[in-house]
């Protein structure tokens, strides 16, 4: 793989949420994103005049709406900026954020404000992702944005028992650490002695898939600013330091042709060459939380294993000793992930956003106990798209 | 003869549909409410650059302020700073060709809103005609509560 090193190192210094909701009429879309423009201002200290480039995105066709970075200019503050669109599917929010961190490493700008937005109530997501399907082979046979394939792969490996009861531990994990989120949109309260019953009586979706296993459909908006390391140190009293971030894309679509799909998923390969680069023997061990882009349980539980480059059961075993809370040794979205809130186009901003805000140490109600240096943020699209983004507290690697 | 680069390629033909709704925001609310209820247009001044826009918004992009509460009633009449003929027809079109349509400065505003003209032949629209609202008699619960704007005087 080509690889340069960084130009220069670049920190976070300013990150917005909104509270994520099944609906915001309250608000139009520029309204909505200007809450978390604002947010990220006030954040770190500045004002629009400190931003020297925007970056803007959302998912392709959800609401409807051509090129929104123009007229969202209402809610950005891009006005006179220079500015860019990016959407590439679920990890739209990441590639806003490998983007930010290249444009000011590069030394292009050196202060980029990052923005993903999602309002899904307006749109129709399965209308837009049905787009994504090869036209002539495979968008008259396919399921949207549902598919059951990591419960066939689990319990083709670990037999229905076990790994039905893995997912259902994991979906009850990301509720109890939803529950802990202000800004959660679904947040049940579920408890263990649920497990049976929701694993039994969740309405069905799509093979072994249940409604309780999916993410949700949610409104709502993330900034973040990214600074180069002269002006992060003068902005920020303790900037977030983005190590690295690795953007694959290289597995199809639809599985068309089982003998050719890659035996090693491209979270996996993402994986392998991040830390491979970045000198990581043992990211179970390095690092302290994991923000995951987690669309179902089942894909989650099934991930664990390829981003930390796990064999067997490994990833199981964490699960099942509730490894992955928080508490334990890999605390796994203490936010809630995806399955607490999904405004797509914002969703893998949000990964990094949490991620930063656990290493600040300034998270919230759901800051994990002891100190986090070192974390790591996923991003995931629908065409298998992985995106990685390291963070560390210290520059010090 | 048939061209043979098309011969034996199939075209597939489909359809999507992709039904969408959209969140208006109090703001935007507030300004299709009174326009069907009271048939009056309401603008929001930023207190900051003292500029006062129609339509509405939450805030002034230029100065980052929150001036969603700070509403000024304009005037239902105003001048043409601009317009453009559209001479073609399509479905999306709201009148038939040719038409006009004028971006107006309504009195009080300092944004021009966008809306049909009518009323003028369209090669006598003139920079500066004073023109005003003519209210839809049945509500659409949109924009075209005004149904059009006409000149308030013959054209010269
Ligand atoms: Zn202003």
């Amino acid at each position: 793989m080509g690889f340069k090193k960084k130009n220069r190192h670049v920190g976070i210094v300013g990150i917005g949420e909104t509270k994520f909701s099944s609906h915001r009429e309250d608000v139009n879309q520029p309204e909505m994103i200007h809450e978390a423009v604002k947010d990220a201002l006030e954040d770190a200290g500045l004002t629009m005049d400190d931003i020297d480039c925007v970056v803007h995105g959302n998912m392709e066709l959800f609401e409807m709406v051509h090129q929104p970075d123009l007229w969202h200019t209402l809610g950005t503050g891009a006005r006179g900026k220079d500015a860019f669109r990016l959407t590439t599917g679920g990890t739209t929010g990441g590639t806003l954020v490998g983007a930010a961190d290249n444009l000011v490493a590069a030394g292009m700008y050196d202060t980029v404000l990052a923005i993903g937005f999602e309002k899904l109530q307006e749109g129709h997501t399965t209308g837009g992702i049905t787009n994504m399907a090869d036209p002539l082979w495979a968008r008259k046979l396919q399921s949207g944005a549902l598919t059951d394939s990591a419960a066939v792969k689990a319990i083709a490996e670990f037999g229905p028992d076990r790994a039905k009861k893995a997912a259902m531990l994991y979906r009850i994990i990301m509720d109890k650490h939803a529950c802990l989120n202000p800004n959660s949109h679904r947040a049940f309260g579920l408890d263990w002695d649920q497990m049976a019953d929701l694993m039994e009586n969740s309405p069905p979706l799509i093979g072994d898939l249940r409604l309780i296993h999916m993410c949700s459909q949610s409104d709502g908006a993330c900034a973040m600013i990214l600074s180069s390391e002269e002006k992060a140190k003068q902005q920020c009293d303790h900037p977030v330091w983005i190590r690295d971030h690795i953007t694959i894309h290289r597995e199809e679509t639809l599985n068309l042709c089982v003998n050719h799909y890659p035996n090693e998923t491209t979270h996996r390969f993402a994986a392998r060459h991040l830390y491979e680069r970045n000198g990581i023997t043992d990211p179970l061990d390095y690092f302290d939380v994991f923000e995951m882009y987690d669309p179902s349980a089942w894909w989650g539980a099934d991930w664990i294993r390829d981003f930390f480059l796990l064999e067997g059961d490994a990833h199981y075993r964490l699960i099942e000793e509730k490894e992955i809370m928080r508490g334990g040794k890999m605390p796994i979205n203490p936010s809630g992930g995806v399955l607490a809130a999904n405004p797509i186009g914002a969703t893998a901003m949000v990964r990094v956003a949490e991620a930063a805000k656990q290493v600040r140490g300034n998270a919230g109600p759901h800051q994990i106990p002891g100190t986090v240096n070192h974390a790591i943020a996923s991003s995931f699209g629908g065409t298998m798209w992985t995106i990685l983004i390291m963070l560390e507290k210290e520059l010090n690697w | 003869m048939k061209n043979s680069e098309e011969s034996d390629s199939y075209i597939i033909h489909g359809k999507l549909a992709l039904p969408y709704t959209y969140f208006a925001g109090r703001t935007g609310s507030t300004f299709l409410t009174t326009l069907r209820d009271q048939r009056i247009i309401m603008g929001v001044k930023c207190t900051a650059c003292n500029r006062v826009f129609v339509p509405p918004r939450q805030t002034c992009e230029r100065c980052m302020a929150d001036i969603r509460s700070q509403w000024v009633t304009v005037e239902s009449q105003g001048k043409v700073v601009n317009h453009t003929v559209i001479r073609y027809q399509d479905k999306h079109l709201p009148r038939k060709p040719p038409f006009v349509l004028a971006m107006i400065l309504l009195n009080g505003a300092d944004t021009p809103m966008t809306h049909i003209l009518e009323g003028v032949n369209p090669d006598r629209v003139v920079k500066g005609m004073e023109v005003a609202a003519v209210f839809s008699p049945a509500t659409t619960n949109t924009l075209l509560d005004i149904d059009h704007f006409e000149p308030v005087a013959e054209p010269p």
